[in-house]
């Protein structure tokens, strides 16, 4: 687990991110050892300039001195090589694989963005405009979590899989944000199936341990505000 | 084109689009027979709108009544479902590469097309950065999938025929002999794949449509 010795996979990331989070909960559900060295928030290191010279960004997973980046890229990698450990993180029915993979791309394309413009788009307009996104990206997920999920509790089913995964690491940032007077995000009245999967998602041991508290990202987030300006996401 | 054994397969798409073009050349690779609807852009079907109801775009397979949509994810999907002619590599790192350069190798592109001045350097600078690592990936290669047309030669190919484009509207070389010998190369040995060959319409009428978006994209500039 983190912390452990072990030259053989390292992960460049740090302990906000979000993104670096999915690489992290994937290692630690497919129980990888791995040395976590953590970026310096606002400076980049050598390695990762290195690792990643096309976005130099967080994560990149360094296996056997070899990189690989994006985060969900890196969660496809762990489950293709550490096969035999832990459970699937993509399911077997090839439908349901490229709904897991539709998602996540949706996720990242339309959902994460609208999440942070919410909170960091520069004027109230935009900042409107973002939130109207978010809540119908969210319903859209509700309906895709039902359709997906057959009534288990996971998009994985019985186990934390690959769009779980996607979506599920940006719960810490999530209840931050309602922290911090974002409008209700998670509401039982409009998206009952996504809140009963988000306890059940953050009660799971591997996200348990990854996830940041909130408390401590609502201070992350005041202390960065001036800085905390949204980016196009590392994906 | 294999008898696709009672299974019907159907691909909605545009002339002109380059998503679209990466559904075709892997179908194509694999040898899979489908049926072809050409859209509307302007007037998207209602099967269309039933079949990708969150985006309403092209490319979407449909594949005995169930769609999927996205290229990339079609293109995952069909080299799971029909496993003669693979066209993704077996070993994960590679994979892990492919799946990278599939959607990084276009960065910046777009942006060189559409802009001018410091904006257009900056969008170059990072087109070219990418373009150098690209030509590594082909040391010792005629494909980026190796031997064979893969996943990411599929992915990356519309560059084969984007990328003279946007230089001949631009009137700025990009892709030359002598900066990128392999790239060039691998452009005209993509191009002529028996695979590629007689898929995209005449370069002609691919040129007339991006000088036209070029041209409103740039008006609405000044």
């Amino acid at each position: 687990m983190a912390g452990s010795q072990n030259p053989e996979v390292k992960l460049l990331g740090a302990w906000a991110s979000p993104y670096v989070a999915r690489a992290r909960i994937a290692l630690h559900l497919k129980e990888v050892q791995y040395e976590f060295l953590e970026e310096k928030f606002g400076a980049k290191s050598e390695l990762l300039l290195k690792s990643n010279p096309v976005h130099k960004k967080i994560p990149v997973l360094i296996h056997d001195g070899k990189p690989v980046c994006e985060s969900m890229i890196i969660v496809q990698y762990i489950d293709d090589v550490w096969v035999s450990s832990g459970p699937a993180l993509m399911p077997t029915d090839l439908y349901e694989r490229a709904m897991h993979r539709f998602w996540t791309i949706y996720i990242d394309d339309k959902f994460i963005p609208s999440l942070f413009g919410m909170m960091t788009s520069p004027t109230e307009e935009a900042k409107a405009e973002a939130k109207e996104q978010t809540m119908t990206s969210l319903q859209l997920l509700e309906e895709a979590f039902g359709k997906i999920s057959k009534g288990k509790p996971f998009f994985g089913g019985d186990t934390i899989g690959y769009l779980d995964i996607a979506l599920g690491s940006f719960l810490g940032w999530m209840k931050a944000f309602e922290e911090m007077n974002s409008p209700k995000l998670l509401d039982k009245t409009k998206t009952p199936l996504l809140c009963a999967w988000a306890e059940n998602f953050c009660n799971n041991e591997a996200a348990a341990a990854v996830l940041p508290e909130t408390a401590k990202l609502v201070e992350f987030a005041t202390v960065t505000q001036t800085r905390f300006k949204y980016a196009p996401p590392a994906k | 084109m294999e008898e696709a054994k009672g299974e019907e397969v159907t691909l909605f798409g545009f002339w002109s689009s380059p998503f679209v073009h990466r559904v075709i050349w892997a179908l194509n690779i694999k040898k899979i027979k489908y049926k072809y609807v050409e859209e509307d852009l302007s007037n998207k079907s209602a099967l269309l709108l039933e079949h990708n109801p969150v985006y309403k775009k092209v490319p979407v397979l449909v594949y005995n009544g169930i769609a999927i949509a996205e290229s990339l994810i079609i293109l995952e999907f069909i080299e799971e479902t029909w496993k003669e002619n693979s066209i993704m590599p077996q070993d994960p790192y590679e994979k892990a590469v492919a799946r990278f350069w599939a959607t990084a190798a276009g960065d910046g592109l777009w942006q060189f097309f559409i802009t001018e001045g410091k904006e257009r350097e900056e969008a170059l600078t990072s087109v070219i950065n990418n373009f150098e690592l690209l030509e590594k990936e082909l040391i010792g290669k005629n494909f980026f999938g190796g031997d064979r047309i893969g996943y990411l030669d599929i992915s990356v190919g519309w560059i084969s025929y984007g990328v003279p484009i946007f230089e001949e509207i631009t009137e700025f070389k990009i892709i030359t002999e002598q900066k990128f010998p392999l790239l060039h190369a691998w452009m005209e040995a993509f191009s002529n794949s028996e695979f590629v060959k007689d898929t995209l319409p005449l370069r002609e009428k691919l040129s007339e449509r991006y000088r036209k978006v070029w041209e409103a994209i740039m008006q609405k500039k000044n």
